[in-house]
């Protein structure tokens, strides 16, 4: 278990949980990232931040500090990147 | 008479709703806004095998929460108009999260239809989709669509209207929930329907739904059942069960279980190929948004939109000006001079050219920005400076508007509706006046060419920096302590890359153009009428010389004193005997006067036409030289009476400007300007800048008694200003600080007040602006005189 800020671009896993609150917590729930979601880290912006996913086959871009309420399993074979 | 149907059109945003929304209306559109909201509202009507079917654009939304505006918009149209059939743009390239919206809509208890939009799309990237078994799964009709392509618009209409008709997108919605949350679905349900009010107008399952999830908006709602208190208790004992059985908050659960249905759902319905191909999009994004390249091409297209802007507008700024400038004339020749041909001339078509010039700009705008939003470029260009504008408390977006700035403050405010946050939105246009605009350039031109000529660039640049330093610290504190709260969250799609269509992105422009001149328009030409009457008023102030008498007694002094000369002048002409040679003469030099007149001064042609004539007049110098020297005597008289009735006149100009209302009221509150070293010409100079900011200079040019200044070419100011013992270096700087800081011209003010859609945001905006401007040149002031500069 490890939180998406900690991953790096390449990495793939699953959502264990979004544990943020309000608007946050609740965008993220619109946006599919639930339980069982798989996704990959495709690349940071050319400051560090934010970060791009790609989860249920779009691109989501998210903060870090958003990214620290996300809860993921990284599926480990792929974690090379 | 045709059958009458109303359907709203729902989506995701990039879903590629507004092209499906341009398909079915065409050009039968009309734009405005939500009640009470300032998110626009898109109808259209649609005929159709004998149904005006009437259509309307719902905001492109990603959920149905309470959380946002375009959110509640959509949700309140879909409960409160109950249209027969909501049209559910869905992405098919992107199918789950699309769904979830569709998921919302079921709950809702709508009709709905789905397009299954960008078919073509997923099918080349190896999808099949079986839209058959989709649409009994979904309980509503599910129909491929190619929004861009205008293909299976028919089909969608059929189904539109079968749906209307037999109701079929209304069977009940075939989420479970589990085990868990559909037992207190209805338990609350049940409480609920002792209500019959409640529920004749709500789902009633959507209401326990919301009302677990916690709706803020829905418990509202029920605040005011007759049942409230028993549906608390129910609430509240539900959410508290889930959370302990399950240790999950019941809005978690339930997203949890929406999308567990999709994934069934699309599991039983689409096949994936084996191995994803990378798609064309995400190799170029590879490039764009390229840890080493990203911000260089961000910066090479923002040049690209600001040169597309004030450069490519130029040649429509052209035809609009000089679309005025005749129309003026032509006033002008038509009504008899007098008041009510100023009225006209200055005051209304000035005050309607005013706005109309900037249209171009705003036009050329507003289709660079659809460009980059309808290419995917836009999210991307937030995604790249997000982190060093949330440094700051403002969004990733923020970017636009403030850049957008340096060109005008007008265009740049309307930039600011693609901030989704209205903190954001608020904030970015707070700060955006002080980026320095094209239209203040020309008082900088002035006051640091006549003070500080030789550093000139540093200056500028340094003015430059000082407003973009004051934008992000005022950001900051705003974000702090007037509109506290984090910056919206960055959880944002970042669209594939597409080929906008022309007719997208024309339309786009269009219905913002449009919105521009009809918002700001009607109370732009009132203030443009205003400020006329405030300078042209009263029209016979109490002068402190009689300039006519003065003017008269200069025309018959010179009357005197030109009558022999031009007699003498007359009878040698005549004793010429080749008087051809003379008319001749004469003839070239007419000709020559009026090409010099087309011709601009110190251009090459015009030199060239200058230096013929004075060869002209050689010659006949020398063949005829009494009548020569007569001739330039004649010419020096003339010209030195028209030099002094001019002066005459631009000091009675002067004069009447000091003393119209206008010039009053600034004379009044020049005190106030004291401590930053202005008087009373800057304090009524500043009144007039609020017209547009380059009337700061052409008021300076009437009060210096110039004459009509233009602002590109003040070099007589300039050396007007040098030269008044009242200025000194230390004043023009606290004068160029106030210009930098204090309110933008009425035009953006209008449209200020038209976003922020308050008197309480306009007025504070104007009297912070104020008050800065004060604070900071009265800091620089009198600083520099204790500091010994002045």
């Amino acid at each position: 278990m490890a939180k998406l800020s900690d991953l790096t671009p390449g990495a793939k896993g699953k959502i264990i949980k979004a544990k943020g609150r309000d608007a946050i917590h609740r965008r993220l729930l619109d946006m599919g990232v639930v339980s069982g979601t798989e996704f990959e880290v495709e690349k940071k912006a050319p400051l560090g931040d934010p970060i791009e996913i790609k989860i249920m086959g779009y691109h989501l871009s998210l903060r870090k500090y958003e990214a620290e309420t996300i809860i993921v399993e990284e599926e480990k074979e792929a974690s090379n990147g | 008479m045709a059958k009458k149907l109303k359907i709203a059109l729902a989506g995701n945003p990039n879903s590629g709703k507004t092209s499906i929304f341009n398909n079915l209306t065409g050009a039968r559109q009309h734009v405005g806004n939500w009640p009470g909201v300032t998110v626009e509202k898109k109808e259209g009507t649609c005929k159709y095998n004998g149904y005006e079917i009437n259509v309307i654009d719902l905001p492109g939304t990603y959920s149905l929460t309470a959380y946002s505006i375009e959110e509640l918009v959509a949700r309140d149209f879909i409960i409160k108009e109950k249209p027969d059939v909501v049209v559910d743009i869905v992405d098919a390239s992107n199918l789950e999260r699309n769904l979830y919206l569709t998921t919302q809509f079921k709950e809702l208890g709508a009709n709905v239809v789905i397009a299954l939009n960008m078919s073509d799309v997923a099918e080349k990237n190896g999808m099949n989709i079986d839209a058959k078994n989709m649409s009994q799964l979904l309980g509503a009709e599910v129909i491929p669509t190619v929004g861009h392509k205008n293909r299976g618009m028919k089909e969608l209409l059929d189904a539109v209207i079968n749906t209307a008709e037999n109701k079929t997108g209304l069977e009940e919605h075939p989420i479970a929930y589990g085990k868990e949350v559909n037992p207190e679905v209805e338990k609350i349900q049940r409480i609920l329907s002792k209500d019959s009010s409640l529920v004749s107008q709500y789902s009633p399952k959507w209401l326990a739904l919301k009302l677990l999830e916690g709706d803020s908006e829905v418990i509202k709602v029920a605040e005011n059942s007759s049942v409230w208190n028993e549906i608390q208790q129910v609430v509240n004992k539900s959410r508290d069960y889930i959370q302990y059985h399950i240790g999950e908050d019941a809005e978690t659960l339930i997203a949890d279980q929406r999308y567990g249905f999709i994934r069934g759902l699309t599991a039983e319905t689409v096949q994936r190929p084996e191995l994803e191909r990378v798609s064309i999009s995400d190799k170029i994004d590879k490039v764009i948004t390229n840890r080493l390249l990203g911000l260089p091409i961000f910066l090479l297209f923002m040049y690209a939109l600001l040169k597309f802007t004030f450069s490519g507008s130029g040649f429509m700024v052209g035809w609009f000006e000089g679309f005025f400038e005749w129309l003026g004339g032509a006033a002008a020749a038509v009504i008899p001079e007098g008041i009510f041909q100023s009225f006209i001339v200055d005051g209304i078509i000035g005050g309607v050219g005013g706005v109309l010039g900037f249209f171009p700009l705003v036009l050329f705008l507003f289709l660079g920005i659809a460009i980059l939003e309808d290419s995917g470029y836009m999210a991307r260009g937030a995604f790249v400076m997000d982190k060093i504008m949330h440094a700051f408390g403002l969004h990733g977006k923020s970017f636009l508007p403030l850049l957008i700035g340096m060109g005008c403050t007008v265009p740049a405010l309307m930039a600011s509706r693609t901030l989704e946050s209205r903190k954001d939105r608020l904030i970015t246009m707070l700060v955006n006046g002080f980026i320095i605009c094209a239209a203040k350039v020309p008082i900088y031109a002035l006051f640091i060419g006549a003070f500080f000529f030789k550093s000139g660039a540093t200056i500028f640049f340094l003015f430059y920096i000082i407003g973009v330093a004051v934008a992000v610290l005022m950001a900051r504190l705003f974000r702090i302590f007037l509109l506290p709260g984090k910056a919206a969250p960055f959880v944002m799609e970042l669209p594939p890359y597409r080929v906008p269509t022309i007719k997208g992105i024309l339309i786009h422009m269009w219905e913002r153009g449009w919105m521009y001149l009809r918002k700001a328009g009607t109370i732009i030409v009132a203030v443009a009428i205003i400020i006329w009457i405030g300078f042209t008023f009263p029209q016979e102030p109490k002068y402190s010389r009689d300039y006519e008498a003065m003017a008269s007694q200069i025309e018959e002094s010179y009357a005197q004193q030109i009558a022999p000369i031009a007699a003498g002048f007359a009878s040698e002409v005549n004793k010429i005997k080749e008087k051809e040679v003379f008319a001749k003469f004469m003839e070239v030099d007419s000709k020559f006067s009026a090409a010099l007149q087309e011709l601009e001064e110190g251009s090459e042609e015009y030199t060239g036409l200058e230096k013929k004539r004075e060869i002209c007049f050689g010659e006949l110098r020398e063949r005829y030289p009494e009548k020569a020297q007569l001739h330039t005597q004649y010419l020096a008289l003339t010209s030195a009476k028209d030099e002094q009735l001019a002066a005459i006149e631009n000091a009675m100009a002067a004069e009447h400007m000091e003393k119209s209302y206008a010039g009053r009221v600034g004379h009044s509150i020049a005190p106030f300007f004291k401590p930053l070293g202005f008087d009373w010409r800057s304090s009524i100079a500043l009144l007039a800048g609020f017209a547009a900011k380059e009337v700061v200079v052409t008021t300076y040019g009437t009060l210096y008694s110039m004459g009509e200044t233009d602002p590109e070419e003040a070099a007589p100011l300039r050396e007007a200003i040098q030269n008044d013992p009242f200025w000194t270096p230390l004043k023009a700087i606290s004068f160029m600080i106030f210009c930098l800081l204090y309110i933008p011209c009425f035009v953006a003010t209008v449209v200020f007040h038209k976003e922020a859609g308050s008197w309480k945001w306009t007025g504070f905006m104007v009297l912070y602006t104020t008050v800065l401007a004060w604070v900071a040149s009265f800091i620089v002031y009198q600083g520099g005189m204790l500091l010994g500069l002045g």
